[in-house]
């Protein structure tokens, strides 16, 4: 994964250029009001950076220089945002084989019983997103995007809305699709302690700009001792 | 109760009025989703121009509306002699013309309620399904659509509740004529205009009472079901 975008909102500026690894979890750590989401958001398709390049895969999904810009329905990445985003109108398997189904069968690499499996959700799918908690529901949006087979996987705070208990609870889950599906998770949090217990990489981002990158225990203990 | 039975008149001037609200509802929906969206969503120069032209009829007297309608579509305006002359084809005089004259009027009424409900469906939401895979197209019918199902609804109500009681646009635009152009309101007008019409008056009366009541009842419960699927 290969991301070098900038993006001009207001006075503020987004400009990072960062190396994703190519399987597991790479965490985007910053301070609120970093620019993380706008990375993502640009990654995702969701907003377009003034200029840059992003690819995945190997496939470009964005490149300014060659006028490059797939519509995000074309971009093949499951994201997963702080707030779940659930279909409210659909059931919880509705939900799940939303995406799913616009997938060619030939493509779909991810068999959506060991999705459900691995989430632990096979007891909801009857029901509504609407009398889920919390946490279900950022399971159920896990799931969802696991089963369009992406390319990569893009999290946004997935944790931030929920309790320390929740938060434990769905941390496991996370760490596991990295393993298992062996595909690149791009994970956005300001929290330390989830990153410390879900990455190999982190890129360090601050007022919109990369300050570091690299292994998590040489760039963690400097910022946990400031903290 | 003899007094409640119907004369020939009244009853084709009631079944008149339910095929011309029922049309012009049915033909002004899919415009009035397609407006509602437009102003919803889209960002343009000229947006509140084209909010104010079509929140005209409400401001407007219907009178200069059905004037409008008569000038534009009548056998001499530049669409109705377009038709007549290409087609043979005219609105003026006719039932049909009374539905586009009930459809004009109650158009704004109907983007309102569906724009309203439009602005409240999460734009994230539809996000989320785009990165999902769904097109810009996809994405209105299986996701704002059914999320504004119940300004959808509430809309429709509303312009066929206005369609019903349209008035000043119909005479102006198709006059009122027994048996063809004579809707429930200009029926009325007409029975109090004649010596011993009081009757036949009162009898449209608790028509269009009963009526506007069935509208609201049945939409209250179509929206009450819809909540419900929402909230189950």
């Amino acid at each position: 994964m290969e991301v070098r975008v900038s993006r001009r909102q207001g006075q503020f500026l987004v400009d990072v250029d960062f190396a994703g690894a190519s399987s597991g979890v790479t965490a985007l750590y910053g301070p609120s009001g970093a620019g993380k989401s706008s990375v993502i958001g640009m990654i995702a398709g969701l907003a377009r950076p003034d200029s840059g390049l992003v690819v995945v895969g190997g496939r470009v999904l964005f490149d300014s220089a060659r006028g490059i810009d797939l519509p995000p329905e074309k971009r093949r990445l499951g994201c997963v945002f702080q707030d779940g985003r659930l279909f409210p109108h659909l059931s919880v398997r509705s939900n799940l084989y939303y995406g799913m189904k616009l997938v060619a069968p030939a493509e779909r690499r991810i068999p959506p019983e060991q999705v459900i499996a691995l989430l632990g959700i096979e007891h909801l799918l009857d029901r509504s997103p609407k009398n889920l908690s919390g946490g279900e529901k950022q399971r159920v949006a896990v799931g969802r995007a696991l089963l369009i087979s992406p390319a990569a996987l893009l999290m946004d705070e997935p944790l931030a809305s929920l309790d320390p208990a929740r938060k434990d609870e769905l941390i496991p889950y996370i760490a596991r699709i990295g393993r298992e599906f062996a595909m690149p998770v791009l994970y956005v949090s300001h929290s330390l302690t989830e990153i410390r217990r879900l990455t190999d990489t982190v890129v360090f981002l601050r007022n919109g700009r990369v300050e570091r990158s690299g292994h998590p225990a040489p760039l963690l203990r400097p910022l946990l001792s400031v903290s | 109760m003899e007094w409640l039975r119907l004369t020939p008149v009244e009853w084709d001037a009631m079944r008149l009025s339910l095929r011309v609200a029922v049309w012009a509802v049915l033909l002004s929906l899919p415009a009035g989703i397609g407006a509602a969206w437009v102003l919803s969503r889209l960002d343009f120069p000229g947006r509140r121009l084209l909010d104010g032209f079509i929140h005209l009829p409400l401001v407007l007297p219907p009178v200069v509306t059905g004037y409008l309608l008569l000038l534009t579509f009548g056998r001499n305006g530049w669409i109705g002699g377009f038709l007549y002359t290409h087609f043979e084809f005219t609105l003026a005089f006719k039932w049909t013309g009374a539905v586009l004259a009930s459809a004009v009027m109650a158009f704004p009424l109907m983007v309102r309620a569906i724009r309203l409900s439009m602005d409240n469906v999460d734009r994230g939401v539809e996000a989320a399904a785009r990165t999902l895979g769904a097109g810009p197209l996809r994405v209105f019918f299986t996701v704002t659509m059914p999320l504004a199902l119940p300004g959808v609804i509430t809309g429709s109500v509303l312009a066929f509740a206005r369609s019903l009681g349209e008035f000043g646009a119909t005479i102006m635009f198709v006059s009122n004529i027994p048996g063809r152009t004579q809707t429930l309101p200009l029926a009325l007008y007409t029975l109090t205009q004649v010596p011993g019409g009081e009757s036949g008056a009162m009898r449209l009366c608790v028509i269009a009472v009963v009526i506007a009541m069935a509208a609201l009842v049945s939409s209250e419960l179509l929206s009450r079901r819809h909540t419900a699927v929402l909230n189950a």
